[in-house]
């Protein structure tokens, strides 16, 4: 593998379809790219093919993106409309998956009913809205983050958050749980 | 709902599903470009014909029933 010394020299190569400096960046994101993936889709398995989607969009848009800007922000936002599409699709009665490796301990002052039917409520929110709530809220993710990953302002992230968390209320409420 | 609703939710959620980011699960516990590569050599996804009916009938949806668009827009 040539010696890539400058990010710039790098980013600019990746854009000419260099398989190299693909793989240097892949390397130097994934983990980034991985993390942001399962904040959004709470499952690991799921979050690791969808990061290799994420890079396999990035490849094919190699010609499309500008070396001068940075190469984290804009792989986000391709991770982000990534994990949209998955939860699109896979639209499950979602609770916590069973595969994470620490599972939570039980909190406090709720039971294990209350958060098994508010988890599978929440998994039923139209999926931008259950998004932008689990990075700001569950993820406590910056909304200037947030708003650049799903290329919208600060306020229709804030919008979406309070959307989810009427939607959440009125789901819950029909369930018979005032919370 | 008020401010108050807003933050009772908003707690119930928080204790229902815990963060991801801060655990174990968070952390990529494999180098994923082996798997990258086995994604080049598959190649690009074939769109299954059903897609492109069902694009068509969307299309021709709108062309009939402009007024749908923004309903469209809201659930994309």
């Amino acid at each position: 593998m040539p010696v890539l010394e400058q990010p710039s020299d790098l980013l600019r190569q990746f854009c000419h379809g260099d398989l190299d400096a693909f793989e240097a960046l892949f390397r130097e994101h994934q983990s980034e790219v991985y993390g942001w993936i399962v904040r959004i889709v709470r499952d690991p398995a799921a979050a690791e093919d969808l990061t290799v989607e994420t890079f396999w969009r990035i490849h094919r848009a190699h010609a499309r993106f500008d070396p001068a800007r940075s190469f984290g922000p804009w792989a986000r936002r391709i991770a982000t409309n990534v994990a949209l599409d998955h939860l699109k699709t896979s639209r499950p009665e979602t609770e916590l998956p069973g595969d994470l490796p620490s599972p939570p301990l039980p909190e406090p002052g709720i039971s294990e009913e209350l958060r098994r039917k508010t988890a599978r409520a929440f998994g039923r929110l139209p999926p931008k809205l259950q998004a932008a709530a689990t990075l700001a809220l569950i993820e406590e993710q910056p909304y200037k983050e947030i708003a650049e990953a799903l290329g919208i302002s600060t306020g229709a992230v804030k919008l979406r958050v309070f959307r989810a968390l009427r939607l959440l209320r009125k789901e819950l409420k029909q369930q018979g749980i005032e919370p | 709902m008020n401010e108050h609703d807003q933050e009772r939710i908003e707690q119930l959620l928080k204790k229902s599903l815990p963060p991801i980011g801060t655990r174990a699960g968070a952390e990529l516990r494999r180098d994923l470009w082996p798997a990258m590569l086995k994604r080049f050599e598959a190649g690009p996804t074939a769109v299954p014909w059903f897609d492109w009916a069902l694009l068509a009938i969307v299309a021709a949806w709108l062309v009939f029933f402009p007024g749908a668009i923004p309903v469209l827009f809201y659930h994309l």
